[in-house]
This record gives C-alpha cells, sequence and structure tokens, in this order.
C-alpha cells in the first residue's frame, strides 16, 4: 500500500474542512481525486505531504507515518502545490539545481537526475531562461521536474492541469500518464474528464466525506440508478390515466410512471426503472398486445457526469 | 555502540547545516540577481561618503567617529528592504509550500535567510573600508573604536536583520513586513533615548534593552561580555519567533 489514510479530520477553527474520511492507494496506481473547490482535496493533500498536520487521524506513505517519520514521508514524497507555485526570478536549472540540493542529492547524481528531469519532461529547449519568462504549459513542466527530481515513489499533484490552454492539458495529461507508469500518483481535479483521461480509479469527495470510491466503470455501474426511458404512443383510449397508466405500472422492474400529456391520440409517458434493469422489450410486448402504436422509445443512460452532478449537490 | 551513535548524530548535524548552506546560499544569489544588492551597497557608499567627505572638508577632521553615528540610522531604513521579502514573498507566492514539504526543519529556513541577509550588510559595508584605508593614509589612526566600530556594526545589523525576517514571517505582504521591521527596529534603536520619561528604577532594564547603547559600547573599543550577551540573546530569541511563526500553518 503506497499510501494508507485512516479516520482522517482537519478542523479549521470550528469548520470541518475534512471529515473522517479514510482511503488506500496501492502502489502504481493513478488515483484521481475529484471534488468540487471546496470539498477537501487539497487540504487532505496538504496532510499528507507534511505541509499540516491532522486535527485527528493518521496517514501513512509507504508504511511510514506522516507524524512520526516526517522526514521519510517527504522524501517518498514529490509534490506540486495548487496553482504551481515557482521562483519566477531563478532559472530552470538552477530552480531544479536547488530543489535537488533540498532533497540531498549531490555531484554526479544532482547532475544526472537533473538532466533526466529536463528529457522526461521536455523543458530542454529552456533549461537557461528564467522561469517568469515562459507560458504556463512550460512552468507546469517545471513543476513536474521539481516534484520528481528526487525520484520519489509517490507524486501528489494539486490541479496539475487548471489554467493551461487545451493543447497544454493533453500535454502534461500524457506526461502524468507517461510518469504514472513508473509511480504511485494521486491527483487532484474538479475536472471530471481529467479522471477519465488519465485516471484508474477515482475518489469523489464532497463537503470533506468520501461519497465514492471506485474505477471509473463501477461507478457508473453503482450510480446507473434509476433510467428513464421515455415513450410516446398512438393509442385510441378514452382515458390514458386508466387504461394505460397501469399497464406501465404494474411490470415488477419499474420504480414509477409519469404522464407526459397528449396530443390528439398520442401520449406520452416517463418512465423510471430500478438500478440494472431493462423493461424495453416488456413495454413493447404489452404495446402490441393492447393495440397501441409505439412511435417513439429512447433510453437515456446515467452519464458520469450526473453521477459526479448527483454525489456532489445537496439534496 | 555509544561512539558509533555520536557519529551519526553529527553527520546528520553536518547534512543540516548543508541545508542551510543550500538557502543560505540560493538567497543570496537572489539579492544580487535582482537589483536590490546594488541599491543597497550604492545607498552605503553615497551616504557614507556624504557624511565623511563632509566632516573632512567642512570641520577638518579627517575621523570615522561620524560615520558610526550615521550607518545605525541607515540601517534602519536599508534593513527592513532587505528582508521585507525574506518570507513574505515566499508566503504570497505559495513556494513555501514547497519548502516547507522539502525534508527539512524550519529552523534551518529561518538560519539560512537569516544568514544571506546578514551577509549582504555586510557585504554592503565592505567597501566602506575605502574610508578608512584612507584615514590610514593621512595619518596615525587609532585603531581599536574603528575595528569595534565595524564589529558592532555586524552586531547591531544582525539584530536588526532577526528583527526585519521575524516582521516578513508574519504577513504575506511586503510592504506591512517593511513598516512593521522598521518599527520594531526604530523600538529598539530609541529606548535609551527615552530614558527621561521612564521611572527611575526602569531605567536600567530599558537601557539595556536599547540595542544603540551596546553598540555605542563596542563602538568605543571596549568589549563587554554583557554587550556580546545582549546581541547573542535578542538574536536568538527574535530567531526562534521567526520559526515559531512559520510554523503557525500547523496550528
Amino acid at each position: 500500500m503506497a499510501i494508507a489514510v485512516r479516520n482522517l479530520t482537519k478542523l479549521y477553527d470550528t469548520e470541518k474542512a475534512v471529515n473522517d474520511i479514510s482511503f488506500d492507494v496501492k502502489t502504481g496506481e493513478i488515483l484521481g481525486f475529484l471534488g468540487p473547490n471546496g470539498a477537501g482535496k487539497t487540504t487532505t493533500m496538504k496532510i499528507i505531504t507534511c505541509y499540516m498536520p491532522p486535527t485527528s487521524g493518521s496517514v501513512e506513505v509507504e508504511g511510514f507515518d506522516i507524524a512520526e517519520h516526517s522526514f521519510e514521508v517527504r522524501k517518498k514524497i514529490g509534490y506540486l502545490p495548487e496553482m504551481n507555485p515557482l521562483y519566477l526570478d531563478m532559472n530552470v536549472v538552477g530552480y531544479l539545481e536547488y530543489s535537488a540540493q533540498l532533497h540531498g542529492l549531490k555531484n554526479a547524481m544532482l547532475r544526472s537526475r537533473i538532466k533526466e528531469m529536463i528529457d522526461v519532461c521536455g523543458i530542454a529547449s529552456v533549461r537557461h531562461k528564467d522561469i517568469g519568462e515562459l507560458s504556463k504549459g512550460f512552468r507546469q513542466r517545471v513543476g513536474l521536474a521539481q516534484a520528481m527530481i528526487h525520484d520519489p515513489e509517490v507524486l501528489i499533484l494539486d490541479e496539475p492541469t487548471s489554467g493551461l490552454d487545451p493543447n497544454q492539458i493533453v500535454e502534461i495529461r500524457n506526461l502524468i500518464r507517461q510518469l504514472g507508469r513508473a509511480k504511485t500518483v494521486v491527483l487532484s481535479t474538479h475536472i471530471l474528464s481529467e479522471v477519465q483521461a488519465t485516471c484508474d480509479r477515482v475518489i469523489i469527495i464532497n463537503e470533506g466525506t468520501i461519497v465514492a470510491d471506485g474505477t471509473l466503470e463501477q461507478l457508473r455501474q453503482d450510480f446507473r440508478g434509476s433510467e428513464k426511458i421515455s415513450l410516446e404512443l398512438k393509442a385510441n383510449v378514452s382515458n390514458a390515466m386508466t387504461d394505460m397508466y397501469p399497464k406501465f405500472k404494474e411490470i415488477p422492474q419499474v420504480e414509477s410512471v409519469e404522464y407526459g400529456g397528449e396530443e390528439g391520440d398520442l401520449h406520452k409517458f416517463s418512465i423510471h426503472t430500478v438500478k440494472g434493469s431493462d423493461v424495453r422489450e416488456e413495454i413493447f410486448r404489452r404495446s402490441v398486445s393492447e393495440g397501441w402504436v409505439l412511435l417513439e422509445m429512447s433510453r437515456k443512460a446515467t452519464s458520469l457526469e450526473e453521477v459526479f452532478h448527483k454525489l456532489t449537490t445537496a439534496e | 555502540m555509544g561512539a558509533k551513535f555520536d557519529i551519526n548524530e553529527a553527520i546528520k548535524y553536518l547534512g543540516r547545516l548543508a541545508n542551510v548552506g543550500t538557502i543560505f546560499k540560493k538567497e543570496l544569489r537572489s539579492y544580487f540577481n535582482s537589483a536590490v544588492a546594488y541599491v543597497v551597497i550604492v545607498v552605503f557608499l553615497a551616504i557614507v561618503g556624504w557624511v565623511y567627505t563632509s566632516s573632512m572638508f567642512l570641520i577638518n577632521v579627517a575621523s570615522l567617529r561620524m560615520l558610526f553615528e550615521w550607518i545605525p540610522m541607515v540601517f534602519l531604513f536599508v534593513i527592513p528592504a532587505i528582508t521585507m521579502r525574506l518570507l513574505a514573498e515566499e508566503k504570497k507566492a505559495g513556494t513555501i509550500e514547497l519548502l516547507t514539504t522539502k525534508p527539512l526543519h524550519d529552523w534551518e529556513i529561518v538560519i539560512g535567510k537569516f544568514l544571506a541577509a546578514w551577509a549582504l550588510v555586510g557585504i554592503a559595508l565592505l567597501p566602506t573600508l575605502i574610508y578608512y584605508i584612507t584615514i590610514v593614509f593621512l595619518g596615525d589612526v587609532d585603531h581599536g573604536p574603528v575595528i569595534g566600530g565595524y564589529l558592532g556594526l555586524l552586531l547591531m545589523a544582525g539584530v536588526y536583520v532577526a528583527v526585519g525576517l521575524l516582521a516578513s514571517s508574519v504577513t504575506e505582504n511586503q510592504i506591512v513586513a517593511f513598516i512593521l521591521g522598521l518599527l520594531m527596529m526604530f523600538a529598539l534603536f530609541m529606548l535609551d533615548k527615552i530614558l527621561i520619561f521612564v521611572p527611575e528604577f526602569m531605567t536600567s532594564i530599558v537601557e539595556y534593552l536599547g540595542v544603540d547603547f551596546h553598540f555605542s559600547n563596542i563602538a568605543r573599543g571596549v568589549i563587554d561580555s554583557r554587550d556580546i550577551v545582549y546581541f547573542g540573546s535578542v538574536l536568538g530569541f527574535t530567531l526562534y519567533l521567526s520559526v515559531v511563526a512559520l510554523e503557525r500553518r500547523k496550528w
């Protein structure tokens, strides 16, 4: 287990930024930490990286407790904070050298790591420029190079693509994917497509608590929920509510039926079904046996956007 | 077993000093990368030159005494300008988060930055030695007060830099850090000059707390352990407060 978070709680004054969360990150995994702004993602990351201590609960990184073996934890983590802070008056090589020295790298080792990071992150062309002169995309690459300079086992990236243009976003995501092959990565984001593009697993956090945890496919399954089937039928009935409505309502997997009104002999229905069922065939059979003409039938699957929206908005 | 343990401790301790050195070098370099260092050096040379030449030509005295009266006042404005960015800038830019999540103690950050700013003041004082050299050529000089004067200036600068660093550690606004630093330094500077307003039983305490009182003692060429203890303890206490302020994020 690369990271084990247990019953983590953080209070700012009396406000609970993180409320009793627990999760594990497996070695080699790319975990997406998804949630709206202010959900507690950054706070959790600041605690894991030893920037500030939790109010209660514990975190272990590669088997080292953040409170008892803080320095061991720090050595094993590469961190890209929110907004990617950098020393704008330093040049790229000078900055990487400074970061490497603070991690205790020296001489040949230091030079070879800097060279490797410059190659991996694609910043050779700007290596002697001041960071202040670089575009946001290059700055992000420098931030990643800095985070990995000491070859850490775990990378913690807080919103690594925020503020980038679409091309830069794709580049940085590819870079993270590539780096993620050899490392355990935790990245936070409030953008769902980011998780879809880069992560193996996702934890959705809202108001300081974990509301979902699993692979994208699992989440899609678990939160498919009641699907909605829209119907339009042509039927010559005197009262749709008494003649048609019960026929759909009595199908076992149907949770509820809404009547959408009529136009002459056209009738509309919305049918909500229980999780994981498919009643379209049954609807078709019943319509045929009653002599109604089925003009339109469509099923709307729950998208991940809807799952995310549902989980992160107070009902 | 015991001996081996000690060696490991010693190696660890040296490793810590290496970190202080890394931060020291980075900070000193960034003073010279920006205009700060050159402005400071020029300001010192200009003011000291003016004080020195005016005393030489107006009252026909070639002496460094005026110099040791003026530089402490120049310090009051120049040192807050040197120290204001040390921590405030890092907090504003968020780089403090990178620095404090490296395998470093907070005190290593504070000491490294303190030494860099102090060294810059020392470097800025170096060119003023030109005036000393000219005096040596002009006639007999009592070297004691000069050496004492420079030593006193360095110790005073150390206290001011520590105070300025403390001001920089409590805010992320550099202007606030400058003003706060200036006020605290001014207070320390004025303490021994307001003794007539102080109840009699407190005068010796207030006088002892004033930085200029101890500077004058040393500048006379008399190096007393009480003065050294004063500088050492004020320095240590102020730096300790800066470390506490930096650790405030953990509360």
